[in-house]
């Protein structure tokens, strides 16, 4: 590896969508558990869509964490490289104005900046209409295997990834948000009233 | 049948067109309109289809962490709904920030516009307006007479529209279009000459480029990007200017790099952004459509404090007021603590209230589900193929001032300031009508709605400039104070505490309201500005900016809905997050529907 490579690891979705924060809770997870050298960028994207196009032109290797609809059974993960990402995030749409994260690589293409390697570690969600909610059981024991695929992507790089000596310093998004907090202040299913969406009251209802 | 409201003529006999979702707002946002024997729309029912209970999720929660959860609403307004939580809770709270922390705000507030509205205008709106594969056709050599004949921007020789001009077409033989998937190239309502796209083009590609320089600014602030980190008291930050290198505090060597993005900044927007506004809205003078409740019912709460603490309209640099029934004489003043003035109504939303037909004010708000559709829908409760709007048909509720709906956003603030005889908003406005040689009317349309948009950027670029230098003159001054934690621990506060937090975001007025009983969260209440905008119905059948700003447009193309993402595009809509995944065959596109 030169001087000149950048890494990213990159988590996106929403973790107020239950499996939906799949992509952010390893990346934290991640964050957690390694500690990498300054060429690596651990960043938990959201659903910032187009914004996270400086950081993808950035990165000369990618690794993305996210819950995709391989059509397969829940929890099921599947890693899929290079060429090959942009048909998987293909339709799903993040954010401004349809902005799906294949367009963000397409972006960087068109600007001539895209990453050279690109791993997406997907996993096939089971729940994803529960506002409030978090990972279901089967998605979250995706969680530490789909970052030990990552680490094991970087050392291929020839990355130094060390365990974290410290978890408690790991800090990619703000401590309210950090799972136990989020899944611990969260309101009773009456006071959250988790019945509004039509087709989730229609899969209840049958 | 047909029905006269606001003075809108209402038709929904002829063939109905449903676009869906037509973004994500709250959800998906879903349009239908009636169209009449000459494709000129009658009808307009805007809905969000998902449901969505920010408020509920909140409850019990720390105050202090509400803004972390509120920013995470939406993929664009992130810092927009951490700033209203704070200012919320500081409210309720009676806490007072240090100057500096409202002059850091103001600086990352005012970023934040320039960002936005520039990514707006050319990667979400721009390609309404300009035909991409006419781009293709272009003469680079005429295209560097175009560029050269509107602006002195240093890229404007032919072989850079060449060199763009070839980049454009390996993309497009590739079959990736990517971000120029899924449009209507060569539809009629284009009217741009190939070299004028063929600019345009050049400066998305810049564009896309040049917004990565100015988040910087708000990673040396807030933290963390793309999810800067907020606080109740004042900004996270701290200061010291005797400091050196690239971690930690706010030094000299951060503040000079500050100086020379923001330079950047007014550079790009009043060399690149304003001139392809104005040669872009040149060819479409005679597209007066799309005004609706522009000049008739317009609100904005005001932002940018230029005196800490004080959020009443003197101190505030954005305008403050309404405007009602297209009365410009009279600005009425603004109270969000006034539970008669804002209301949120749900009759044709999928909610229930206890009394039939009232308003409720956030204090007060109620959020109980009710699905139930009319007896004129078309289709099934699971595969709705046309709303019936004289019934409930919307998630979003319907809020209203003083029993009207408003129309927020960068036209509203530019309206009022206008209205008001406000110098810095007024000029700007007459220059750009005087140039295109367009009377006042010409404001109350989309093309309106984007030019102000675009004024607006230049006025934020140059605010960061003033915000930038007050908090230099600050430093040297020696208040280094970013925060006051005084009020920190909940110990401190009252058994039962309540306050509102505003913001003008810049797709307009968003307000939080918190309701704080024994340290945690009892109540918390968001209307957002695409909620103004795309609401429905109300209890008097009054039709909402989204609604009325589609009527009586033509389409050239019946199931090609250009016209229509044209329009409600130009209000910028509040996308919230992705909540589905979809496959890799991509089935949940935006489809168009002719009924």
């Amino acid at each position: 590896m030169t001087q000149t490579e950048t890494i990213l690891v990159l988590g996106i979705g929403n973790v107020l969508w239950a499996d939906e924060g799949f992509g952010v809770r390893a990346v934290e997870e991640f964050d957690r558990r390694y500690a990498c050298g300054d060429e690596v960028t651990v960043l938990d994207g959201g659903t910032q869509g187009l914004y996270l196009l400086p950081y993808v032109q950035q990165a000369s290797h990618l690794i993305v964490f996210d819950a995709i609809d391989y059509g397969l059974a829940p929890g099921t993960m599947k890693v899929v490289l290079d060429r090959e990402v942009p048909a998987y995030m293909g339709a799903k749409q993040m954010s401004l104005h349809q902005t799906g994260f294949q367009d963000v690589l397409a972006a960087a293409e068109l600007t001539g900046q895209s990453p050279r390697h690109l791993v997406l570690i997907g996993v096939q969600p089971e729940e994803l209409k529960d506002y409030g909610g978090s990972l279901r059981p089967v998605i979250r024991a995706q969680v530490s295997p789909s970052v030990d695929i990552a680490a094991e992507w970087l050392r291929r790089w020839g990355i130094d990834v060390e365990p974290r000596q410290d978890p408690a310093s790991a800090s990619v998004n703000a401590g309210a948000l950090a799972l136990e907090a989020y899944e611990g202040g969260r309101p009773s299913e009456v006071d959250a009233c988790r019945i509004g969406d039509p087709r989730f009251m229609t899969r209840r209802n049958s | 049948m047909a029905a006269n409201v606001q003075g809108f003529e209402l038709d929904n006999s002829g063939k109905r067109v449903v676009v869906d979702p037509i973004c994500r707002i709250e959800g998906h946002l879903r349009i239908e309109v009636n169209l009449d024997d000459n494709n000129f729309i009658r009808n307009a029912v805007s809905t969000g289809t998902m449901w969505r209970g920010l408020e509920v999720i909140l409850k019990g929660r720390d105050p202090r962490d509400a803004w972390a959860f509120t920013e995470r609403i939406c993929g664009v307004c992130t810092g927009v709904h951490a700033l209203a939580s704070v200012r919320a809770v500081e409210n309720a709270l009676k806490i007072d920030i240090p100057a500096n922390g409202n002059v850091i705000r103001n600086l990352m507030h005012a970023t934040l516009y320039a960002h936005d509205h520039l990514v707006h205008f050319y990667h979400l709106h721009a390609l309404d307006w300009v035909d991409v594969v006419s781009a293709l056709s272009a003469d680079p050599k005429a295209t560097a007479e175009l560029a050269q004949s509107i602006s002195n921007w240093r890229n404007s020789s032919p072989g850079y529209f060449r060199d763009v001009h070839s980049r454009l077409k390996k993309f497009a033989e590739s079959g990736q279009l990517g971000p120029f998937q899924n449009a209507y190239w060569g539809n009629p309502a284009y009217r741009l000459p190939p070299e004028a796209n063929l600019m345009a083009v050049a400066h998305y590609l810049e564009a896309l480029d040049f917004q990565k320089e100015i988040v910087k600014i708000q990673t040396l602030f807030g933290g963390k990007n793309p999810h800067p980190n907020w606080l109740v008291g004042g900004m996270p930050c701290s200061i010291n200017v005797n400091e050196t290198g690239a971690v930690g505090a706010i030094n000299m060597e951060s503040l000079n790099r500050v100086i020379q993005i923001v330079d950047n900044t007014i550079d790009f927007i009043d060399n690149v952004y304003i001139p392809d506004l104005l040669a872009i809205a040149s060819f479409y003078k005679t597209w007066t459509y799309g005004g609706g409740l522009a000049g008739k019912n317009m609100l904005s709460y005001g932002d940018f404090p230029e005196i800490a603490n004080d959020y009443t309209a003197k101190s505030l640099a954005f305008p403050r007021g309404a405007i009602i029934d297209g009365d410009l004489s009279t600005i009425h003043e603004v109270d969000l603590d006034d539970e008669s003035q804002i209301q949120e109504f749900v009759d044709h939303s999928w909610y229930t209230y206890g009394t039939p037909g009232q308003g409720l004010h956030p204090y007060n708000g109620e959020t109980n589900p009710k699905f139930e559709l009319g007896a004129g829908v078309k289709g099934t409760k699971t595969n709705i193929e046309n709303l019936d709007e004289s019934a409930k048909y919307s998630w979003v509720k319907a809020p209203r001032f003083k029993g009207k709906p408003m129309e927020v956003g960068p036209l509203a603030r530019y309206v009022i300031g206008y209205a008001q005889g406000k110098p810095e908003f007024k000029e700007p406005v007459e220059k750009v009508l005087t140039d295109l040689g367009l009377p006042v009317a010409a404001l109350f349309t989309t093309l309106g709605r984007t030019a102000a948009r675009g004024l607006e950027a230049s006025w934020s670029a140059h605010k960061m400039r003033q915000y930038t230098n007050e908090l230099i003159a600050n430093i040297k001054a020696g208040d280094t104070a970013t925060a006051n934690v005084d009020k920190w621990e909940p110990s401190t506060w009252p058994a039962k505490a309540q306050g509102h937090g505003f913001v003008e975001a810049p797709r307009g007025a968003l307000g939080h309201w918190i309701v704080i009983e024994n340290q945690r969260i009892a109540n918390y209440q968001c209307i957002v500005p695409t909620t103004w905008n795309a609401t429905p119905r109300d209890t008097q059948g009054q039709i909402g900016a989204y609604e009325a700003s589609l009527l009586d447009t033509k389409m050239e193309v019946a199931d090609q809905p250009l016209e229509i993402l044209r329009t409600i595009h130009s209000f910028d809509p509040c996308l919230a997050c992705a909540t589905h995944v979809m496959s890799p065959e991509g089935k949940e596109l935006t489809s168009v529907k002719v009924r």
